[in-house]
């Protein structure tokens, strides 16, 4: 529609949020030397971005967060498939299901780094743990709101069981699952970071930010990684809504369920 | 008897799983995992110790009023902005900006200006603004045409409109936001303890790891297990008393068709 | 038995009852149903809304397990879903499938079959309903009777010997109605394939039907069977304004409010 009016108004916004970033610096609002203002702050993350070591610690982190999603994914659908669709398995499942979902990953963080060691499995373990869940339950109750009238309808073209279940309720589940894989990315890269910053030994962007944080002595450098953290998230979750429109628009402007 | 035999498949595989826990840990010996029944013990020991007192409850004190301040001005703000397609416009590209960093590299920056032992409130409630907000935002746009036209034709005030319509309307996505917020919270709550706390759960769980403490470090983190589901449940109660109006809504796959 | 089955009806229902178990209770929704569909015949079932058709059609497609009865195709019982049936239902928004293009959502039935054979099936059942140039589009840029078109392409394209259809066009206009109808009379005509359609439309039935099996109120019954002597070109003025059609939807009408005289008229096969 109006795509290029509210483009730009959206950009006017960010531009605004700098804006006030640097006001609240410069006046003192906020204390400067906490609150370094983003014509500081920019400049570090560009002059960073030059930095193998930094670009190394971000690498580390995106393709931990990446690992944990692809593997949340891989667990979770067949299992939410499964879930939603055997009645029995589900009733047996779930107990134990909800008692591991509301264990928050971070509360694991100290528990695995004894286990598994400062290494990136711990990091990619915890994530993909907290990952599951949004994709798991989301494919299972797209299965609850799958309608009958498509199974019948392929049931009735001598459709199978499990061809049903891979031709019918994946595809329609599909949508929902990539919503959950949204969630999931977000998740899992909070975990990852969040492991990063516990452990002084696992090399990442939350270890960076936390050590540049000690003594509050660069503290433009725990914003410039903070901001860059966000871009990150932005672009993952702008990436997933733009991948969803292209491959579900039949579900967004079908607008029948 | 059918419900019988449903209770049983719903108990039945939980129960082998902890009983087969249990005999692995105690064929394996192994530290890292204790069996359930040690765990229950040091449970037993921990939570009904004066620690409940002095870790749990500032804790998990913090963490509600963090939540609270954070939904109480995110539906407030939500509902305002809202119903301003302009200044959703301008805000809107900022707010998810904001919305999409890591909450917990929230907590260096909040460690470092606010201070350690003191951060723990302030970066909860930050973190834990934007899902509500956010949510607010779209279910209070989201009212439909007709409603709009009915309440120009009653001359309503903006009062009226605002928490009599708008808000009502908003309510199912505003439980969805609420409901990512409260596990923000809740992860806000253990790291930002981890990293540097006088007190609190997470503060105890360092603890019990520079102890090698194992049996401790598990009790706690099945207190925050259940302390998790607690919460989660009580806000489903309310939203389910606060939707019961809604034909056939369930809460649970609404919010998560709608993701936030 | 084999003699039969080559002689015999296409589609034999004997005796055929359903129960459901409901909440409040068992529910019958069809009791003693009998009767036989003949390769190439297009017999409509007409009752009262809610009586039970679509039981009965999902019976015969083996969709429903029956509770009482038999329903057997070319002689064997039908146990399962057969192979060589397919089912156009009423609600065309919801049976096909939003995330396949309409090429991809008649071709869903064929997939054992090879790329090519699939697609040229494809198009021709397109082009049968009208509809060559929307292979590429979604479901949701159509219209509700193009929609209702694919779905009977869809059907068309597996090539069943028995086409079962759910009150098909009672979800669209009027006027899409009528070619939908006179598709599908010419579309039976030019590939001869027997038909079973079930609707609450009494003019419907006449204008569509050899034959017309009246059901009664739930739990149905076949209260009549009608043959329809409008020949094979009909046409949706002279024939509906025709002598016999008048008096046949009378009749269809009075049988179904259960005017008793109605009861004695007889069975004409």
């Amino acid at each position: 529609m109006r795509r290029g009016p509210r483009f730009t108004a959206g950009l006017v916004g960010l531009v605004g949020l700098f804006l006030v970033w640097e006001a609240a610096s410069r006046t003192g609002l906020v204390p400067e030397y906490y609150l370094r203002p983003p014509s500081v702050v920019l400049p570090t993350l560009v002059r960073l971005l030059g930095d193998v070591g930094f670009l190394r610690a971000v690498i580390a982190t995106v393709l931990a967060t990446l690992i944990a999603v692809a593997l949340s994914v891989l667990i979770a659908v067949p299992a939410g498939l499964l879930l939603g669709s055997v009645s029995w398995v589900r009733r047996a499942m779930m107990t134990v299901v909800e008692f591991l979902r509301p264990i928050p990953a971070v509360a694991l963080i100290p528990l695995a780094l004894l286990t598994f060691g400062t290494g990136p499995d711990t990091k990619i373990v915890l994530a993909t743990f907290a990952g599951l869940w949004p994709v798991l339950f989301n494919t299972m109750y797209a299965l609850d709101e799958l309608d009958p009238l498509h199974v019948q309808t392929a049931r009735a073209f001598g459709v199978g069981r499990l061809g049903v279940l891979t031709r019918v309720a994946l595809p329609s589940a599909a949508p929902f699952v990539l919503t959950g894989v949204r969630l999931t990315f977000a998740m899992s890269l909070a975990v990852v970071v969040s492991v990063e910053l516990f452990s002084g030994g696992t090399i990442g962007l939350g270890q960076l930010v936390l050590e540049a944080s000690a003594g509050a002595s660069q503290m433009d450098v725990v914003l410039a990684g903070t901001v860059l953290a966000g871009v990150i998230g932005y672009a993952a979750n702008a990436g997933l809504e733009k991948l969803n429109d292209r491959l579900f628009g039949w579900n967004a402007r079908g607008g029948e369920r | 008897m059918r419900l019988l035999k449903e209770a049983g498949q719903r108990w039945v595989v939980f129960a082998v799983a902890v009983l087969v826990w249990e005999l692995l840990a105690r064929a394996a010996d192994d530290v890292f995992f204790p069996p359930p029944t040690t765990i229950a013990e040091a449970a037993g020991e921990l939570w009904f110790s004066p620690l409940f007192g002095e870790h749990v409850v500032p804790g998990v004190g913090r963490m509600l009023a963090g939540f609270a301040t954070a939904a109480v001005v995110g539906v407030a703000l939500g509902v305002l902005l809202g119903r301003s397609a302009t200044a959703m416009a301008y805000l809107s590209p900022a707010f998810t900006f904001i919305r999409s960093i890591p909450p917990p590299l929230l907590v260096p920056f909040f460690a470092a200006t606010i201070g350690v032992t003191s951060m723990q409130l302030p970066t909860i409630a930050f973190g834990a603004l934007w899902p509500v907000l956010l949510n607010t935002v779209d279910g209070a746009r989201s009212v439909d045409a007709t409603k709009v036209e009915t309440a120009r034709a009653f001359r309503l005030s903006r009062a009226q409109w605002l928490l009599g319509v708008v808000l009502p309307s908003a309510l199912p996505k505003v439980f969805a936001g609420l409901r990512l917020s409260l596990s923000i919270a809740l992860v806000l709550m253990v790291i930002s303890e981890l990293i540097g706390s006088l007190n609190g759960v997470g503060n105890q769980l360092v603890q019990a790891q520079r102890d090698y403490a194992l049996p401790a470090m598990w009790a706690w983190i099945v207190l925050l297990g259940i302390l998790g589901y607690l919460f989660n449940t009580l806000l489903l109660l309310a939203e389910r008393r606060a939707l019961a109006w809604q034909p056939g809504h369930s809460p649970e796959a609404k919010t998560l068709a709608t993701g936030g | 038995m084999t003699d039969l089955s080559k002689a015999g009806p296409m589609l034999e229902v004997t005796d055929l009852g359903h129960t459901y178990q409901g909440k409040d209770g068992a529910h019958d929704a069809i009791d003693a149903l009998g009767f036989s569909v003949g390769a190439g015949e297009l017999v409509c079932v007409v009752g009262p809304s809610g009586c039970g058709k679509s039981t009965l059609l999902r019976t015969i497609a083996g969709l429903v397990r029956p509770s009482r009865g038999a329903v057997s195709l070319h002689g064997s019982p039908v146990d399962g879903v057969p192979a060589d049936l397919a089912v156009v239902f009423q609600d065309y928004s919801r049976s096909l499938f939003p995330w396949l293009s309409v090429q991809r959502n008649v071709e869903f039935p064929l997939r054992g079959l090879a790329r090519a054979e699939r697609a040229s099936r494809a198009a021709e059942a397109l082009a049968s309903v009208g509809l060559d140039k929307a292979g590429r589009k979604y479901p949701w840029q159509l219209s509700g009777g193009m929609q209702q078109r694919v779905a009977i392409a869809r059907a068309l394209a597996y090539r069943p010997a028995l086409l079962l259809m759910d009150e098909p066009f009672a979800s669209v206009d009027a006027q899409t109605r009528f070619e939908l109808e006179d598709l599908l009379l010419r579309v039976r005509r030019e590939q001869d394939t027997t038909v079973l359609l079930v609707t609450h439309d009494i003019d419907e039935s006449v204008y569509l039907g050899d034959r017309v099996l009246v059901l009664s109120k739930s739990p149905a019954t076949v209260v009549a069977e009608l043959t329809v002597d409008l020949g094979a070109e009909r046409d949706q003025i002279t024939t509906r304004a025709s002598e016999e059609f008048v008096e046949l939807r009378a009749r269809v009408a009075g049988l179904l409010q259960g005017v008793p005289q109605q009861r004695s008229v007889p069975v004409e096969h």
